[in-house]
């Protein structure tokens, strides 16, 4: 299957992220990030000729918009998310500017991230829409809005309905949409605190900084302990410098985290299109039921239940028997029409559990393998942190024993 | 221990400060015995070669060597000691002093807390091997007023601060007696481990007497005398030549309390810091468990990171206990230390100021009478042994702020050596569990 995800024919970068000014809608100015979107054929570097690549740029916007086209079009895929469009979760030293350089930086690996995720998906890579998006830069969004894509948008409204609705749900799918709440719910938090740790840790380190200058002032007034004071007092600078990096890189776990908060988002708005799904076969079952009813009441004569039409029907008097074999036609017609409905719908919620499932069987395995090597990686920074901190302290001890 | 044999009547002779420094106030060295001094002692050779005397002034008037009354001085042992002159733990210990168990007592006036003062001793000064009394802080303070009082020369160890915050600071808390204790312990330690405060009689009766109360009002008589011996207020008068090496060591003080009062304020920072790390690192590891709950198979990876925070918080927690108990209390300990420095500077100063008084009244009456007047020179004397016990300890002093501090410092490192140690022990342990399960297709 991953053969022939269009991520093995071509490959894909973002590669560049540049300040850009223009007018939006309103005629009014605005200062946005384009990102430069490199694709290069696979076969062409194989065959040892290295073809410059093709290259277009494209705002953060169209992602939004590429991506709520994939949605609309797969509500049976669990669709990428898009990185964070403002900074979450950070710790304070990070900006939270949206045209911080560091955040734009962050983003530009997000995004290409998104994009390569796409690529390699088994079915949405095969998207015509996604394919121009990487290779077509004017008329992208005429032909993305030509798909009328946004008709067949739920309406929230009727998603919220379906919500509180639904008679029998399958349990499979609540159990993921309650999955996907404790999913998001655990790893904000988690982020949450995770930003905070990153804070007092930052403070611990810096303040060990002012023993680099106090050691420093000290050694002037003493004799013999003087050297070992001042070469210690560099090992403490060191030290509380050293705490940058590995805070920067810690924030590249907190990205790879976040992706799966918005995963979470993805998982949930497949399962909304499941339910959906459910209470429109609910409903058209509903339907079908009450028009036998009716028909019966029409052939038989009896009301089995008070309804209007009963009421009307005494006060008013009988219909003559033609009028009344015309209703009872067009109700079978309907019925007819409502039996053929039910069954395509009944067909397609099942092709839809059916591919959904897949789709989210895969997504658990991707899941798991990312999330374990996140893990991994987490581990190994601390790893190197544990070994700096030996290392930094233990040349300190050498300078300290001189004294 | 040497003190058997022919050395047993060397130090008693030596530390004049013991027993007889009641009767030979204001300080031992005075001239008043200036004159017996030198010939009741030179027959001992240890006298002549102890360092004091290479290393000092060798004009001192009365010549008792302060510095060598160490009573391990036969003659045999003397080369040892030239050796060892450098290191500081090389002098002969035959005094120790340890505090311990500390018990409250509740009495319907107050409550304190007293602490197991217990000697061990080889000197022939005590009649016992072994003693053990109770003292509480009070008898400690007492203790050092006498000790000032009585060795007005010397620098006298500091004790831990006497008044704390109430409310602040629980005086009855373990951790509060656990520190107290310490500091009291280190204090004994450093005057029984000196030449000549380790002689003193209110020192021994410290040690021994069954009711130190009933002592202390009894010296209360005596000693209201001789205390104003050491009263010269020399208010705004400019020394004329005050000795180059104690104006440096004036300014040193200054500049070192200063240094460490800067390393405690940043101690108790990072000590805050770690703490408030320590309260979000344990929200932390918990959300790891959360998570493997809803999870199947990353269930064990994210126990496993949650488990090893929870290492590294105890580790943490270890690192910040071992901080504030261990590093805090020789710094405060080193910064009360400087001020019982600068005292003795006053009053060293002092005592020359009284000198170069007297020098210049005579000057005015030299015509009249030629000879230098007695007083004088007992003034001379005075401000001469002075200087020297002052070095001499400055010199001790130096060499075991030194070594605490190196020791002290290289503590700090081991402490963060094994803090980071037990982290990486963690962090490492949990590789394999992450690793551990061969990844589907």
């Amino acid at each position: 299957m991953m053969e022939d995800c269009l991520s093995k024919k071509i490959e894909i970068s973002v590669s560049e992220a540049e300040k850009r000014t223009g007018r939006n809608a309103m005629n009014m100015q605005e200062t946005y990030t384009a990102y430069l979107i490199e694709t290069r054929a696979v076969e062409s570097q194989t065959e040892g000729q290295c073809s410059p690549p093709d290259s277009l740029w494209r705002r953060y916007s169209e992602f939004e918009l590429l991506r709520n086209y994939l949605l609309v079009n797969y509500p049976h895929i669990v669709v990428p998310p898009l990185p964070e469009k403002r900074a979450e979760f950070v710790w304070h030293k990070l900006s939270a500017d949206n045209m911080d350089p560091d955040f734009v930086e962050r983003r530009r690996i997000g995004l290409e991230n998104f994009l390569i995720r796409v690529a390699s998906h088994p079915i949405i890579c095969q998207d015509k829409i996604f394919y121009s998006f990487l290779t077509q830069e004017g008329g992208w969004k005429e032909m993305v809005n030509e798909t009328g894509f946004q008709l067949k948008a739920d309406s929230r409204l009727k998603a919220l309905n379906a919500t509180f609705r639904v008679k029998s749900p399958d349990k499979r799918f609540t159990d993921l949409k309650h999955y996907s709440d404790e999913l998001q719910s655990v790893i904000s938090h988690l982020l949450r605190v995770r930003a905070r740790v990153a804070d007092r840790l930052y403070g611990v380190y810096k303040v060990h900084g002012n023993y680099g200058r106090v050691f420093s002032e000290w050694s002037a007034i003493e004799k013999e302990m003087g050297d070992g004071l001042q070469s210690a007092g560099h090992h403490m600078d060191v030290y509380a410098a050293s705490i940058d990096d590995i805070l920067e890189e810690e924030e590249h776990y907190a990205d790879q985290l976040k992706e799966y908060l918005f995963y979470a988002e993805a998982l949930r708005a497949v399962c909304r299109k499941h339910e959906l799904m459910q209470y429109d076969l609910e409903m058209a079952a509903q339907d079908l039921t009450s028009k036998k009813q009716q028909c019966e009441e029409l052939a038989t004569g009896t009301v089995r239940t008070f309804s209007l039409k009963g009421m009307t029907s005494k006060l008013f008097g009988q219909e003559t028997p033609e009028q009344r074999e015309g209703k009872i036609k067009v109700l079978e017609e309907q019925i007819h029409e409502g039996e053929e409905q039910l069954k395509s719908k009944n067909t397609e919620g099942r092709e839809f559990v059916e591919s959904a499932w897949a789709d989210i069987e895969r997504f658990k395995e991707q899941k798991n393998r990312d999330l374990k090597e996140a893990l991994i990686n987490y581990a190994v920074m601390q790893i190197s942190m544990c070994k700096k901190g030996i290392q930094v302290w233990t040349n300190a001890k050498e300078c300290f024993s001189k004294m | 221990m040497s003190t058997g044999g022919s050395g047993l009547g060397t130090p008693r002779a030596l530390p004049s400060s013991g027993p007889r420094a009641l009767r030979d106030m204001p300080h031992p060295l005075a001239p008043s015995s200036s004159e017996e001094g030198p010939a009741e002692l030179t027959p001992s050779p240890d006298l002549l070669l102890p360092r004091s005397f290479a290393e000092k002034d060798l004009s001192l008037p009365n010549g008792t060597p302060v510095d060598t009354s160490s009573p391990a001085s036969s003659s045999s042992s003397l080369l040892n000691r030239l050796q060892l002159d450098d290191d500081f733990d090389g002098e002969t210990r035959d005094l120790f002093v340890t505090v311990d168990d500390p018990k409250k007592h509740i009495c319907t006036m107050e409550t304190y807390i007293t602490y197991r003062v217990t000697t061990k001793t080889t000197r022939a000064e005590f009649d016992l091997p072994e003693y053990s009394v109770r003292r509480r802080y009070q008898d400690f303070d007492w203790l050092r007023n006498k000790l000032e009082e009585s060795q007005p020369t010397h620098l006298i160890p500091p004790l831990p601060e006497k008044f704390v915050m109430k409310g602040v600071v629980d005086r009855f808390s373990e951790e509060f007696v656990e520190t107290r204790r310490k500091a009291l312990d280190k204090f004994l330690k450093r005057i029984s481990d000196h030449p000549v405060l380790s002689f003193n009689e209110h020192f021994s009766v410290f040690l021994t007497a069954k009711d130190l109360n009933a002592y202390k009002r009894q010296g209360m008589a005596l000693l209201s005398k001789m205390g104003e011996s050491v009263k010269y207020v020399t208010g705004g008068y400019k020394l004329r030549s005050r000795p180059l090496e104690f104006a440096a060591v004036g300014e040193y003080l200054e500049t070192f309390a200063l240094k460490l009062g800067t390393i405690d304020r940043i101690a108790q920072r990072i000590i805050k810091e770690e703490l408030e790390y320590l309260v979000e690192l344990r929200e932390y590891g918990p959300v790891y468990s959360t998570w493997g709950g809803l999870e199947v198979e990353l269930a064990e990876p994210l126990e496993g990171v949650s488990a090893c925070i929870g290492n590294c918080c105890t580790a943490l927690e270890e690192l910040s206990d071992d901080m504030t108990e261990d590093f805090l209390p020789v710094l405060r300990e080193y910064i009360l230390y400087s001020e019982s420095m600068k005292n003795v500077l006053k009053k060293r100063d002092q005592v020359q100021a009284e000198y170069e008084a007297k020098l210049e009244t005579i000057a005015l009456k030299k015509e009249e009478r030629p000879k230098v007047p007695a007083d004088v020179e007992k003034c001379q004397d005075r401000v001469e042994c002075f200087n020297a016990d002052l070095k001499a300890d400055m010199e001790r002093w130096q060499n075991s702020k030194r070594q605490d501090f190196r020791q002290l410092l290289m503590g700090m490192a081991d402490k963060n050596i094994q803090y980071y140690e037990k982290c990486l022990t963690a962090w490492e342990s949990i590789i394999p569990l992450l690793q551990d399960k061969p990844e589907t297709k």
